[in-house]
């Protein structure tokens, strides 16, 4: 069980995490949206959205870069186990309570505002409400980091996750002995992805980071096959 | 210089009897969805009036449209690009949908199933969007009609400014006219500006803005680009729609669905050529009263040998340029100069534009001592004050709109002294100085108005450019999986990616 659930169930995850997106994008670019419900209700959204993202992108980022860094490259920098777990305690710590804050903000709007509550979806309420038990599992675990704050159990959490990228078949044993929280967290984290191409979340993989490289502000598209010679 | 082609309307407001047909047609047509109750991609408001959604001329408020910096660049009046990415999360600029309305629908169903009561059954109203009962309905998209509601919250019209609106309210010099409104198709759109996704533009070959459905990812930043706020999000579909010019209409030669079904024969539509090269200079005049000076600067008079031999070069068709020679527009804008922008200060150079009402003399017991200018009434006694018209439609500057409305009552002297007493009176015309011959052309044109006159559309030249077997069972707005092609080529795996072919990017 253990071997299926940290070391296959992570491809499965990620399989379906990018075939799906691929898909989706593919096949069906109009439902490729953030459906926002600004619009419908801006109380509580202004302050709950921002709070949310933020909260969420640094925890992203944070994992991406925490989980998926070479150990040695720590090494080499001469930063500490001790010090990269304190680092990511404190600001895990306050960009998790953000997310959470923020989460339950957009998760109240959504289950007592009738508007809003009328027009989610299923995905809509359930994406939230896993993103914000993972945010809970998340905070959950920090208590447990902070009786070995020597970053020794992190690194077990760096080789099973670099295992996975390196397709080393022993990865799941690395975190054969970490606590049941940090399971769970991982187990859910593995849901998130699957479930990620079917729910609104692609809408991050849209990130308008193009507008800053369009030269000036208009679009003007033409149907004409071949350019003007003289242009 | 780098000719283009727009496709151009011009609304006379002096005609407009505010009936609301264009609305209702265009609601039939385009947005009778759910998602979009509602939007009105065109729409009619009483003025003065704070309009739909309220208050949408205050840019101070909404931040829409473009902005001189004091360095003199052009932005977009809600900021930066890093500024509009910064507020992607939550964007401060956008209406909630209360500033339109909050649609409903009526329990008619009650009328018929209700149980025998002591009282007559009603059907109460109920909202569309979360289906809930609404005590009160609070607002509609014509919630000022004729002048309904206290003149003190109607006068936060934003084109009072500058005026001494008090006097307006009484009863005596009260004054009307209707505004209808719709996309206005700009040369230099603050929407498209404003999308991050790249998803909204404008076609080369005639104009029309839009915005590409499959493309948008619905970050709302064009809802609050837009000045006149007529890009509507869809809460539905989470997309971003907005009037298309019916384009399919216009791309067959029929005008569009308001401008075909208005009674009154207001609407205009004709073709423009312009100046690429000269909309972002133009747009950013210095001063905002320069910006319809420096839109005039930008169109291309289509009879100019030199500007026809560039519009061959830069790929216009012939009957294009034939239509531009005989477009209504250019003469009502550019030759007569009684047509003019809605709100140039935005800075987007608007293409949908708007001829000035007459309105009664002012204060009738006055009607013995008016300033008459010779055998016309001066326009400055008109009941509708000429700065509010100006603010409405060249930044305040009065002069432009009192000489079209002069010309506008010349050609009524004039006529009513052709016909009721069989005089040619050239000096009448002379005074506004235009001539006989021309005065009996914006006769025919804008008071005859006969269907020709008005719609001069040429047909487009999709046959040049794409496959027409590849259209056909096209859904429009809705979900359109598959739906552009009766063939199925899978394209996740290989092959062609799309047999209709979108139209591309230019610079």
């Amino acid at each position: 069980m253990h071997n299926f659930l940290f070391g296959i169930y992570p491809y499965i995850a990620l399989s379906v995490l990018i075939i799906g997106s691929i898909a989706r994008y593919e096949r069906d670019p109009f439902t490729w949206k953030t459906s926002s419900s600004q619009l419908l209700r801006r109380r509580q959204l202004m302050m709950g959205s921002v709070l949310f993202h933020v909260g969420v992108l640094v925890i992203f980022f944070g994992h991406l870069i925490g989980l998926l860094t070479p150990i040695w490259i720590f090494d080499a920098l001469g930063i500490s186990h001790g010090a990269k777990q304190t680092l990511a305690v404190v600001a895990g710590g306050i960009a998790g309570v953000m997310a959470l804050i923020g989460g339950l903000m957009l998760f109240h709007r959504r289950m007592t505002d009738p508007r809003i509550r009328k027009t989610s979806s299923f995905a809509d309420i359930g994406i939230l409400a896993l993103l914000l038990a993972q945010l809970v599992l998340g905070i959950g675990t920090i208590f447990v980091s902070l009786e070995h704050l020597d970053g020794h159990e992190m690194t077990k959490f760096m080789s099973w996750a670099q295992g996975i990228f390196t397709f080393q078949s022993d990865a799941a044993s690395h975190i054969a002995d970490v606590a049941w929280i940090f399971k769970l967290h991982l187990v859910l984290g593995l849901t998130i992805f699957l479930v990620f191409p079917f729910t609104r979340l692609v809408h991050m993989l849209s990130v308008p980071v193009r507008y800053f490289m369009r030269p000036g502000y208009q679009i003007v598209r033409s149907r004409r096959t071949k350019p003007l010679s003289h242009r | 210089m780098r000719v283009r082609a727009q496709i151009g309307m011009v609304l006379n407001l002096d005609k407009c009897i505010g009936c609301h047909t264009c609305s209702v047609t265009c609601k039939n047509v385009w947005t009778s969805r759910d998602g979009v109750e509602y939007a009105w991609f065109n729409n009619v408001e009483t003025k003065p009036g704070t309009g739909y959604p309220t208050d949408w001329e205050n840019q101070n408020r909404w931040n829409g449209g473009w902005e001189r910096t004091k360095s003199g660049k052009l932005q977009p009046k809600q900021g930066s690009k890093w500024r509009i990415l910064a507020n992607i999360f939550a964007n401060p600029d956008l209406p909630e949908i209360d500033d339109y309305y909050e649609p409903f629908d009526f329990d008619y169903d009650h009328l018929k199933s209700a149980p025998e009561m002591k009282a007559f059954p009603t059907a109460r109203p109920r909202s569309r969007i979360s289906g809930e009962r609404m005590e009160k309905i609070e607002k509609g998209p014509n919630w000022e009609e004729i002048l309904g509601g206290e003149f003190s919250k109607r006068s936060e019209d934003y084109n009072f400014e500058g005026i001494q609106k008090d006097i307006y309210g009484e009863y005596e010099n009260t004054f009307m006219m209707y505004l209808p409104r719709l996309c206005e198709h700009c040369l230099n759109p603050a929407c498209a500006a404003s999308c991050p996704s790249g998803a909204i533009y404008k076609r080369e070959e005639d104009g029309i803005v839009l915005i590409d459905q499959e493309k948008c990812r619905g970050w709302r930043m064009c809802v609050s680009g837009c000045p006149y706020k007529k890009v509507y999000y869809n809460w539905s579909t989470g997309k971003s729609e907005k009037c298309t010019l019916c384009y399919p209409r216009i791309e067959s030669g029929n005008p569009t669905v308001c401008s075909e079904t208005c009674v009154g024969r207001i609407r205009y539509i004709g073709v423009m050529l312009y100046d690429a090269d000269k909309i972002e200079a133009a747009a950013n005049a210095e001063e905002t009263t320069d910006l319809y000076d420096a839109q005039l600067g930008v169109f291309l008079d289509p009879k100019d040998p030199e500007v026809i031999a560039a519009a061959r070069a830069d790929g216009v068709p012939e009957d294009w340029i034939k239509a531009a020679q005989e477009s209504p527009i250019w003469k009502m804008a550019m030759e007569w100069k009684v047509a003019f922008p809605l709100h140039p200060e935005y800075r987007t150079l608007p293409m949908v534009w708007y001829i000035p009402p007459l309105s009664p003399i002012q204060n009738a017991a006055e009607a013995g001592a008016i300033g008459m200018d010779g055998a016309m009434p001066d326009v400055r006694n008109l009941r509708i004050p000429l700065k509010y018209l100006a603010n409405m439609l060249t930044a305040g500057d009065e002069e432009p709109v009192a000489h079209a409305l002069e010309r506008m009552l010349a050609m009524r002297a004039y006529m009513r002294s052709k016909t009721v007493e069989g005089v040619i009176d050239e000096t009448v015309a002379k005074r506004v100085g235009l001539d006989g011959a021309t005065i009996e052309d914006m006769y025919k044109i804008m008071a005859l108005a006969d269907y020709e006159d008005r719609f001069v559309i040429p047909t487009t030249h999709r046959e040049q450019v794409e496959e027409a077997y590849d259209l056909r069972g096209g859904e429009g707005f809705t979900n359109c999986n598959g739906c552009s092609s009766g063939i199925s080529q899978g394209s996740l795996f290989g092959g062609s990616k799309k047999p209709l072919k979108m139209p591309e990017e230019v610079r």
